[in-house]
């Protein structure tokens, strides 16, 4: 638990060196719109960590994210052209389902195919989106503006719960549910359990193979949630909302501290990991690094924390060596 | 073991069979000279990186950054023409920068012990950044007349002679046979005398210069250096492999499998082409073929077993499914770790 509380200790640590470095070239990073705009632009992503985060604690990745947040943005955007007075629950609500029917085939594949989920999932990332892209021109609806959608929701999109934005809320609730979740609840923890040791797990009773389906029901679900979030924040959609997030998704994940072969880390981790990311690619114009650079970022940043991870569990590793040795030679 | 491996093979091969021949009636002009060797002039980027992907499969690591080195090597081109440079120096640099791509991902994988599907995803990322970098989101075009012709001409014949190469390296030599000896037991091979890091490192350095060749290919081709050129190809060059009948756990695989795959793909692509299908609903179908590939095997399996008796005590009954290591693990290659 201590390292864990390191880890997430480190990433405030980096967090405050890079506001801090920009807020001395620029001081209004910090201002109040500057935070604001930085909460609201890592919320989807953050709330999409928090699935992947889920999943890849029990040895399993989701790579169709993007498309399942593509998908349904473009749902929202549908539902807006059907009726335009759509009630915003409605929309959330089926934005929500589908990306847990989204998430139910991939469970499902995953389950039934007892093949790795970065194949499966690496094989629906690019079905979810050519659906996507096949609604759009069988339809013929390739954009869907905000003219079309109702106020209410770009109203819920782009409004604030006291200080903080709307988004920002949803995500501090999922975030807040999923990390009582995984500490406190049984399932919670059989899923670190099946990510540590998959065949013990199985062994001491845990019903690997459902609780790793409703993991990824739940990473589908978010991400349903999150297209329906960008939809109203964003208010513009078309068939390719969303292409490539996963990776920024996943570097959030493995930058949070969520070892990439599961068993331990923290969803809040993951989301810190969201926030620091989204800081950086804010950072970096204002530091004057040129724009081109911001698309490096997610990779760089997953390369380096892996690296780091290494370094520090090979140190960790040198030392018990050296104890255990110092400790045999006594007895 | 190997019988199914056969039979699988020849079902591929049937299949793929079948696909051109139903091209060849039902849609005019798909039987067309022209048109057969555009369709597999269409999949020569895609085939070269199936052919560097597959030895890796084979030791149960994966390269997901080829078609981003793709892009990055394009964009490289790019940038150097403008600059001036002449295009036969163009040529080797281009493939030393996919070369040292390549080793960036050996060393992380190899040096570093990290797992090779992280550090691949982060390099997808990392190469398609710096590509754009590179070049910005603008397009290079006006490359010389001569060598455009020469990629269109010879694209296919490249391909071929690597595929041949691929198959005798993976079938017929030493170096081939440790490929299957490191996927089935990575430990068990290093104690039998070979290097295992080593091969590995070769590995993801052809890989990056293969993706470089691919590259020029690319580039020459549609006459355009773009830092998002051959974005998502790793998709197909990905479902290739596992179409093709090699074990994504290591191991098991053909390079015979593999190009079967790609000429099936190649003629799928094709048909859909001709038949005015866009090309992100053409996305549709390599990700279902890729899902299909790995389920094939999963129902080939159930059916086999139903067939033979009850099995001894002690073994899983047949129809509990069993997520135990396989559905619950994305690690390729867990001694890795």
């Amino acid at each position: 638990m201590r390292a864990l509380a390191g880890r997430e200790l480190g990433i405030v640590l980096v967090l405050v060196a890079v506001v801090t470095v920009t807020t001395v070239v620029n001081p209004n990073f910090l201002s109040r719109q500057g935070v604001h705009d930085l909460f609201l632009n890592s919320s989807i992503i953050a709330l999409l960590a928090v699935g992947q985060a889920i999943l890849v604690i029990t040895r399993n990745i989701d790579l169709s994210v993007g498309s399942v947040l593509g998908l349904s943005a473009f749902l929202s955007g549908q539902l807006y052209l059907a009726d335009r007075d759509m009630p915003v629950i409605v929309v959330l609500l089926a934005g929500i389902a589908l990306g847990a029917v989204c998430g139910v085939v991939n469970g499902a594949l995953v389950a039934v195919a007892k093949v790795p989920a970065l194949v499966v999932t690496l094989g629906t990332l690019y079905v979810f989106r050519g659906l996507d892209y096949a609604w759009a021109s069988a339809t013929g609806v390739h954009q869907v503006n905000a003219d079309r959608m109702s106020p209410d929701f770009l109203a819920f999109g782009n409004g604030s719960l006291l200080f903080l934005p709307n988004l920002t809320v949803i995500t501090l609730l999922v975030l807040g549910v999923a990390a009582y979740a995984l500490r406190a609840f049984r399932p919670g923890r059989e899923l670190y359990a099946i990510g540590s040791n998959p065949d013990a797990a199985r062994l001491s009773g845990i019903p690997v193979g459902r609780r790793v389906f409703v993991a990824f029901v739940i990473s589908g679900a978010l991400a349903g949630l999150g297209g329906v979030l960008h939809a109203s924040y964003f208010g513009t959609i078309n068939a390719s909302v969303g292409s490539g997030r996963e990776l920024a998704v996943v570097a959030a994940v493995v930058v949070g501290g969520v070892a990439i072969f599961g068993g331990s880390g923290t969803v809040v981790g993951a989301a810190l990991g969201a926030l620091l990311l989204t800081t950086i690619t804010s950072a970096l114009p204002i530091l004057g690094v040129p724009a081109f650079w911001q698309r490096a970022v997610d990779g760089a940043a997953l390369l380096l924390a892996i690296s780091l991870d290494r370094v520090v569990m090979l140190r960790v590793a040198a030392r018990l060596r050296r104890r255990t040795s110092v400790g045999g030679a006594g007895g | 073991m190997a019988d199914r491996l056969f039979r699988w093979e020849t079902l591929l091969f049937l299949l793929c069979l079948a696909v051109l021949g139903y091209g060849a009636v039902s849609t005019s002009g798909f039987a067309d000279p022209d048109n057969v060797r555009f369709l597999l002039l269409d999949y020569s980027e895609v085939a070269l990186l199936a052919f560097a992907l597959l030895p890796i499969v084979l030791t149960g690591e994966i390269d997901l950054s080829v078609a981003s080195v793709i892009g990055f090597c394009s964009a490289l081109t790019g940038k150097l023409w403008n600059a001036g440079m002449s295009f036969e120096t163009i040529v080797p640099v281009v493939l030393l920068a996919g070369l040292a791509l390549g080793a960036v991902n050996a060393v992380l994988v190899v040096k570093f012990g990290l797992p090779s599907l992280a550090v691949t995803i982060g390099t997808l990322g990392l190469y398609r950044g710096l590509a754009y970098v590179v070049l910005g989101d603008g397009a290079v075009t006006g490359f010389p007349e001569n060598y455009r012709p020469l990629a269109i001409e010879y694209g296919t014949v490249v391909v071929v002679v690597v595929g041949v190469l691929a198959a005798v390296t993976v079938h017929f030599t030493p170096l081939g046979r440790a490929l299957f000896a490191i996927g089935l037991g990575p430990e068990a091979t290093r104690f039998s005398g070979i290097r295992v890091d080593r091969v590995k490192m070769l590995l993801f350095c052809v890989s990056g210069a293969l993706a470089a060749l691919a590259s020029l290919i690319y580039t020459l081709r549609y006459n355009s250096a773009r830092a998002d050129n051959a974005n998502g190809l790793e998709l197909a060059a990905v479902a290739a492999v596992l179409l093709g009948g090699v074990s994504i756990f290591g191991g098991r695989g053909s390079v015979f499998g593999v190009a079967t795959a790609l000429l099936l793909m190649a003629g799928l692509r094709n048909l859909m082409f001709l038949n005015d299908v866009s090309n992100e609903v053409q996305n549709v179908v390599t990700g279902l073929l890729l899902i299909v590939s790995v389920l094939v095997p999963v129902a080939a399996g159930a059916i086999a077993r139903r067939r033979r008796p009850q099995p001894p005590a002690g073994t899983q009954p047949s129809r509990s499914p069993d997520p135990v290591g396989a559905a619950v693990s994305h690690g390729l290659n867990e001694e890795d770790r």
